[in-house]
């Protein structure tokens, strides 16, 4: 009987070291509190419900209760609607168990408060703020007058010849955003190659189909197909019905695609933009009516598909590289530039990262030294506050 | 001025996003919050044009009697039942999303199990994909061949059988080649967006505005 009265008398105790202060790097309104485990909650878990948490205006005020963190929880963030910004305010907490609850002491006052900055956002601050520098600078080097080398991307080489060999063969072409939405850069990358497409189907009056799954890159892709018609001298081509809406349903779009390849038997189709499960039911169809497909995603997990299915893909960085390689203007070629050497910089980083890693963990078991992993260590998680 | 409008805007509207990342204190902090309403306000209004765009497409199709127009038919009359379903199921229920509503059952038992089946069709491309991929007639060709045989037997109890290493080599192989490329191409993707966003918010970038 006695082990048992102990348990109880465990499942009774109130969490200890409770804390409450501003939250911080937030935009204000909201308060965290943070506390050590009851010991009944390690205890007796399955009796021990969790922690309802009291705010007051005042330490010895009328507590409302405004939330509950579960069992096993340390911090809750109060960040209810009617938490004011320099107004004081009082914690207590209620440890809640089978037999009863348990209060806390009262913690206070708090006072919250927004931040003009995000300390943990420094990494990223340093890191963009690199980049900016590496690719304005390459802007104005290009602009000067420095020739800039870009390697061949053969997925954008091979657009004219995919639009030369359907017109050859008498059919038409077919483009796809996938299931991109307009506020996307991948969807901005695509326009400027379908901008590309579209001039080269004007010039050899073929027809451009242009199915879509979201109705606002839609009017973007009407616009951007009609001005590149315009632009050829051949506005008279145009038709606002070759780039329809279908569905904003993932398989209905799909289906509906297929549908058109299956009809119109186009003889170049481009995917160009974000695709996720249905990428190889619309390629693995392509395939099947015999188009040269040209096929560009950023959806690391998409890009196998496309490489077994197409005839050209343009994995990750090559679509954003995209308008660069098309229209190969000093400013555009000058920012492709900065953004290569930043990546050389993060490759020449991790193998550093690397072989720091590799010689901590090796001076550790050989010379019991542990300075050189707490400084890789160190490293890894500046890079995590990510 | 037919352009420098959009770029002043775009310019103003990038900068204040990438600002606003980084400070959080009011009016900034909840300002890619507020963009975002006013860009689902807006696609709401686009889904107008989206459903003009749809029946001009289909109209066009019936009256031409191009190929498959009869499947325009069953379009329209599911846009229909869609809205009509829609609208009787809001009047009795109060939202169209109640279980037993009429717009419900229609999209739990037509939509749903046309979705399924799409989806059901992808085992047979990926077949068709895999044995195009898989035909060893280049080196790299025979590498994938290879490495996708023992990742594929790693996966099924019959691998283990065959040879007790064959699901670690396949555990090794998706966790130490595949990923390292997935990373090496996601580093590519992540630096190419932000260089791509510098391009668009400093007005390199102007294809967009065709």
């Amino acid at each position: 009987m006695l082990p048992l009265i102990a348990v109880l008398g465990l499942l009774t105790q109130p969490p200890v070291n409770v804390r409450a202060y501003d939250t911080p790097n937030d935009e204000g309104s909201s308060i965290t509190i943070t506390w050590e485990l009851s010991p009944a909650d390690s205890g007796g878990a399955s009796l021990f419900r969790g922690y309802e948490i009291y705010r007051s205006l005042s330490a010895t005020g009328d507590f409302r209760n405004v939330g509950f963190a579960p069992a096993g929880a340390t911090r809750f963030d109060d960040g209810n609607t009617d938490i004011q910004d320099g107004q004081e305010y009082f914690y207590r907490l209620k440890a809640l168990t089978a037999s009863g609850y348990e209060e806390s002491a009262v913690v206070g006052p708090v006072v919250s408060s927004a931040q003009w900055f995000n300390t943990r956002t420094v990494n990223v601050l340093v890191i963009t703020l690199f980049i900016s520098v590496l690719v304005i600078y390459y802007i104005r080097r290009a602009r000067a007058g420095e020739q800039l080398f870009v390697r061949k991307i053969a997925g954008l080489d091979a657009i004219d010849d995919a639009v030369g060999r359907s017109t050859e063969m008498g059919r038409p072409i077919l483009y796809s955003f996938g299931l991109s939405y307009l506020n996307e850069v991948w969807t901005l990358a695509s326009l400027s190659i379908l901008y590309r497409v579209a001039q080269k189907c004007a010039e050899y009056s073929t027809r451009l189909l242009v199915p879509h799954y979201d109705p606002l890159v839609m009017s973007a892709a009407q616009e951007t197909v009609k001005q590149a018609y315009a632009e050829t001298g051949r506005p008279d081509l145009y038709d606002e019905r070759d780039s329809p809406f279908l569905t904003a349903d993932q398989f209905g779009y799909a289906a509906g695609v297929d549908g058109i390849m299956m009809r119109e038997k186009p003889g170049a189709v481009f995917w160009q933009g974000y695709f996720y499960a249905e990428s190889l039911i619309l390629a693995e169809t392509g395939h099947s009516v015999g188009a040269i497909q040209i096929a560009g995603t950023t959806s690391v997990e998409q890009i196998p598909f496309f490489v077994a299915a197409c005839d050209y893909t343009l994995i990750g960085e090559e679509m954003y590289a995209a308008s660069c390689y098309l229209r190969p203007e000093p400013q555009m070629l000058g920012s492709l530039k900065g953004e290569d050497l930043t990546k050389a910089i993060i490759i020449i980083f991790l193998l550093c990262g690397a072989v720091l890693g590799t010689l901590g963990v090796l001076s550790n078991i050989f010379f019991d030294h542990d300075g050189l992993s707490i400084f890789f260590e160190n490293i890894v998680q500046w890079f995590n506050t990510f | 001025m037919k352009r420098d409008i959009p770029i002043i805007i775009t310019f103003l509207t990038g900068f204040l996003c990438v600002v606003a990342f980084f400070i959080p204190h009011p009016p900034l902090g909840d300002l890619q919050q507020r963009f975002l309403i006013w860009y689902a306000i807006v696609y709401g209004f686009t889904m107008v044009l989206g459903l003009d765009s749809l029946l001009k497409y289909n109209i066009k199709k019936i009256t031409q009697r191009k190929e498959g127009w009869q499947y325009s038919y069953v379009l329209l009359f599911g846009l229909a039942l869609v809205l009509v379903t829609g609208f009787q199921s809001w009047f009795k229920y109060g939202t169209p999303f109640e279980l037993r509503s009429s717009f419900m059952y229609s999209y739990i038992h037509i939509i749903v199990p046309l979705q399924a089946t799409m989806f059901a069709l992808l085992a047979f491309f990926i077949s068709s994909a895999a044995y195009r991929a898989f035909r060893a007639r280049t080196f790299e060709a025979t590498l994938l061949l290879v490495a996708a045989a023992i990742v594929m037997l790693g996966r099924v109890p019959i691998g283990k059988m065959i040879w007790s290493e064959i699901p670690v080599i396949s555990d090794w192989l998706l966790n130490i080649p595949q990923l390292a490329a997935k990373r090496g191409i996601q580093i590519g993707v992540y630096l190419g967006g932000v260089v791509m966003s510098l391009r668009i918010i400093l007005g390199i970038e102007r294809t967009y505005l065709t």
